[in-house]
């Protein structure tokens, strides 16, 4: 009993500690807002206005109304048209333009004779993900352009008594993202990558911070243990990153509208013991750094690795094989995966035990390794 | 300015930059930042990062039997972009996507290969796990040209497919595989020279207050001007060493091809890191704590640098205050130039551009830098 109560008054000071210097509090609550509504906006893959050079050689109406097709479609927007291709490579060179669209002289005369006809596009591929979406865009833009044409030339067919030509049309759904708004998929993974940060810093600090200004002494000559002491430092990270993770899932629901699908308790059971496993880490940071730079140093060292190996932005099955099996140590990947699994597969708590299980084990294994080390490192 | 009050400058600037230079020395920690920090993230980023699908596994569901499936089937095989594994149902299919096992289905329907003689056009249903939008997208764009194709080879030999009407030749420029590496690493110098540039500067100067080291400075004869200058150059050739590491690493090891010169690419990273440099000395000036002025140069230059840069999302896609706020960001500028001289060349009408506007920040910034460490020394 009095072994709690003394773990408490711990928790209590520390958090009293981080809530009381201004700083400390602006860190818990200002940055991780800031950077949630500026990512929440800017991480997009969506690919919106593509700008665009064309070049109608052929001027005919079939030409006009394929490219009207383009700008049409809200993808594309036109910067220039130009009777040659001579002027075009400038404009994408300077970046003015990302697409060339290209009409050579026999297009509909190709199409009225019933030979194939291409539209040639050339994309700056400096950006390869932006252009291979925008080569996707026009490719669906001119089949569907394409179709109507054949269906208006099966009609004639049948007039003219002749049987109709046969195609194959791919009809696509997606589950899950039914728009595929790629902002889905980055807000649902922030909270938790936010909180990473939140609760890192604020463990690695901790006693780095102690032994910086030399109070640290003083904590050591209380009549309390170390593991006392490692549950005071720890809890409070857990409260305030717990909370931050919450804060920003409702942030998530409210204010970019994505849909939380799952169950609360399972959000709740992925963000604890994610925080947890970071802990573990954090502590682990803070019982081997001596000043405050090093501990910054290091929970950076930490919080790189884990923000881009746990699949939040990129996928983890574009990497090499060996590094896909590196992230399966990685708490962010399951956190992600888990908060993904929450807000849009909607996930309740049985659904996410395969994410918790990993998580748990590790922070098993990283809150006992620093435990050994903080009372190995205080002897 | 007499002949011998330069000489006494340039004696005070040597005297200070050897001080600097060997605090950088014997300070191994700054050195880790700046040399092992650019190697640590390019290996994290050219391995762990990539948004090029291979292999993606997809389900395939013949409802038809006949020659026709099979054959869309075989082509599925071939080709590089997808691993098919034949199901039998549908709810195995599900089953199959919800445990993550699948990231697509592709149905072929019961009526196939007899709708591929008829009227209606023969479907080929597709349905994605859109919870990564971007992925789902490519691997509906995959899909299409597989399709695609097997029309045409069919088309070629004279079974039931007809060719479409019209379709588009796509042709990349500048990165003509669209090989996502090639765009990701130069966007990654400038987050290199960001951490040596604005955080590690932040902590100098922040150090020099918080240990009163600053004091000791403050009673030598030494000027604002020298004072920056001297703190300016040791960084200055640390960040032009972590460039030069970065840049070495992704030609040589990732195969990123460097079409510019080097004395483009000299001039545009020193301009580059002069602007990141005046931002570090302007926090650090002004925040005289290590940990505040850390926290600040992370929200205000490396997470820009990250994700207002255009180093991974484009900036054309994202909202209106969002492309505003990047314009302000240095990084954006260094990006842009960066991809140009890596994969297009010296193209002049891209670098001047960039040129001018770093330029122009990092006299801003550095003269910022400069009236607060006035201002402090004359107190």
């Amino acid at each position: 009993m009095l072994w709690l109560r003394q773990v408490l008054a711990i928790a209590v000071k520390e958090l009293l500690m981080i809530l009381k210097d201004p700083k400390s509090r602006f860190v818990v609550i200002g940055p991780p807002l800031i950077q949630f509504v500026i990512f929440g906006y800017a991480a997009t893959f969506d690919v919106k206005d593509v700008t665009c050079v064309v070049v109608d050689e052929d001027r005919s109406a079939e030409s006009r109304d394929l490219l009207a097709r383009f700008t049409g479609s809200g993808h594309f927007t036109e910067v220039a048209r130009l009777d040659s291709l001579d002027g075009a490579a400038a404009l994408v060179d300077a970046g003015t333009a990302r697409l060339v669209l290209h009409v050579g002289g026999d297009f509909a005369a190709r199409l009225r004779a019933g030979r194939p006809a291409e539209l040639q596009i050339a994309a700056d591929g400096r950006n390869s993900n932006v252009s291979g979406i925008a080569l996707g865009y026009a490719s669906t833009i001119v089949s569907a352009w394409s179709r109507q044409l054949e269906a208006a030339r099966a009609g004639a067919r049948t007039a003219a008594g002749l049987p109709p030509a046969p195609r194959v049309e791919l009809v696509q759904r997606a589950w899950f993202n039914p728009s595929l708004d790629s902002r889905w998929f980055v807000v649902s993974g922030l909270p938790a990558q936010i909180a990473l940060v939140v609760v890192m810093l604020l463990t690695s600090l901790s006693v780095a911070r102690e032994r910086e200004h030399g109070t640290f002494d003083q904590t050591l000559v209380a009549p309390v243990d170390s593991l006392q002491i490692l549950i005071g430092k720890a809890l409070p990270p857990f409260v305030l990153g717990l909370f931050d993770g919450l804060l920003l899932s409702a942030l998530a629901v409210v204010w970019f509208g994505v849909p939380l699908t799952g169950t609360l308790a399972a959000l709740v059971a992925v963000l604890a013991t994610y925080a947890l496993a970071v802990i573990g880490v954090g502590l682990f940071v803070s019982s081997l750094a001596t000043t405050m730079q090093q501990a910054m140093l290091g929970s950076f060292m930490a919080i790189m690795p884990f923000v881009i190996l746990s699949g939040f932005t990129t996928p983890i099955e574009n990497m090499p094989l060996w590094l896909q099996h590196a992230t399966l140590a990685n708490p962010a990947r399951y956190a992600v995966a888990g908060c993904r699994a929450v807000f849009l597969e909607g996930a309740g708590l049985g659904d996410v035990l395969r994410y918790l299980g990993p998580m748990a084990v590790m922070a098993a294994l990283t809150l006992t390794l620093a435990g050994w080390l903080f009372r190995y490192r205080t002897r | 300015m007499s002949a011998a009050s330069r000489r006494a400058a340039a004696g005070r600037l040597l005297g200070f930059l050897r001080k600097e230079g060997l605090q950088v020395r014997r300070d191994p920690s700054s050195i880790a930042l700046a040399l092992v920090m650019p190697v640590v993230l390019i290996l994290l980023f050219g391995y762990g990062v990539s948004l090029d699908a291979e292999n993606i596994p997809v389900a395939v569901l013949l409802e038809d039997g006949g020659a026709a499936g099979r054959d869309l089937l075989g082509r599925l095989e071939g080709s590089r972009y997808f691993e098919p594994v034949l199901v039998t149902s549908s709810a195995e299919a599900e089953r199959l996507m919800a445990e993550h096992e699948i990231e697509a289905l592709v149905r072929v329907g019961s009526d196939f290969e007899s709708d591929l003689g008829g009227a209606p056009p023969a479907p080929v249903q597709l349905v994605l796990r859109g919870i990564d939008s971007n992925r789902a997208r490519l691997v509906s764009g995959y899909l299409e040209g597989v399709v695609g194709l097997w029309s045409a080879g069919r088309a070629a030999r004279g079974e039931p497919a007809a060719p479409p009407a019209a379709s588009i030749a796509p042709r990349t420029w500048f990165n003509p595989s669209l090989r996502s590496t090639n765009f990701l690493v130069p966007g990654l110098v400038a987050l290199v020279m960001t951490l040596t540039g604005a955080l590690l500067t932040a902590l100098v100067v922040a150090r020099e207050w918080e240990r009163g080291t600053m004091e000791a400075i403050l009673v030598t004869p030494l000027r604002p001007t020298e004072f920056l200058v001297a703190k300016l150059v040791p960084y200055y050739l640390l960040g032009m060493g972590g460039m030069v590491l970065a840049v070495g690493l992704g030609v040589l090891l990732f195969g990123v091809p460097l079409r510019g010169s080097f004395l483009a690419l000299f001039v545009m990273s020193s301009l580059f890191l002069l602007a990141s440099l005046g931002l570090g000395l302007a926090i650090s000036s002004t925040v005289r704590v290590q940990f505040v002025a850390a926290q600040v140069s992370i929200l205000s230059g490396f997470l820009p640098a990250f994700f207002l840069s255009g180093l991974l999302f484009d900036l054309d896609s994202t909202p209106w205050p969002i492309r505003w706020i990047s314009h302000l960001v240095p990084a954006r500028y260094f990006v842009s130039a960066s991809h140009t001289l890596f994969l297009a060349g010296d193209l002049w009408s891209v670098l001047w551009p960039d040129a001018l506007a770093l330029a122009l920040m990092a006299t801003l910034l550095i003269g910022v830098a400069r009236r607060r460490t006035g201002a402090r020394l004359g107190d």
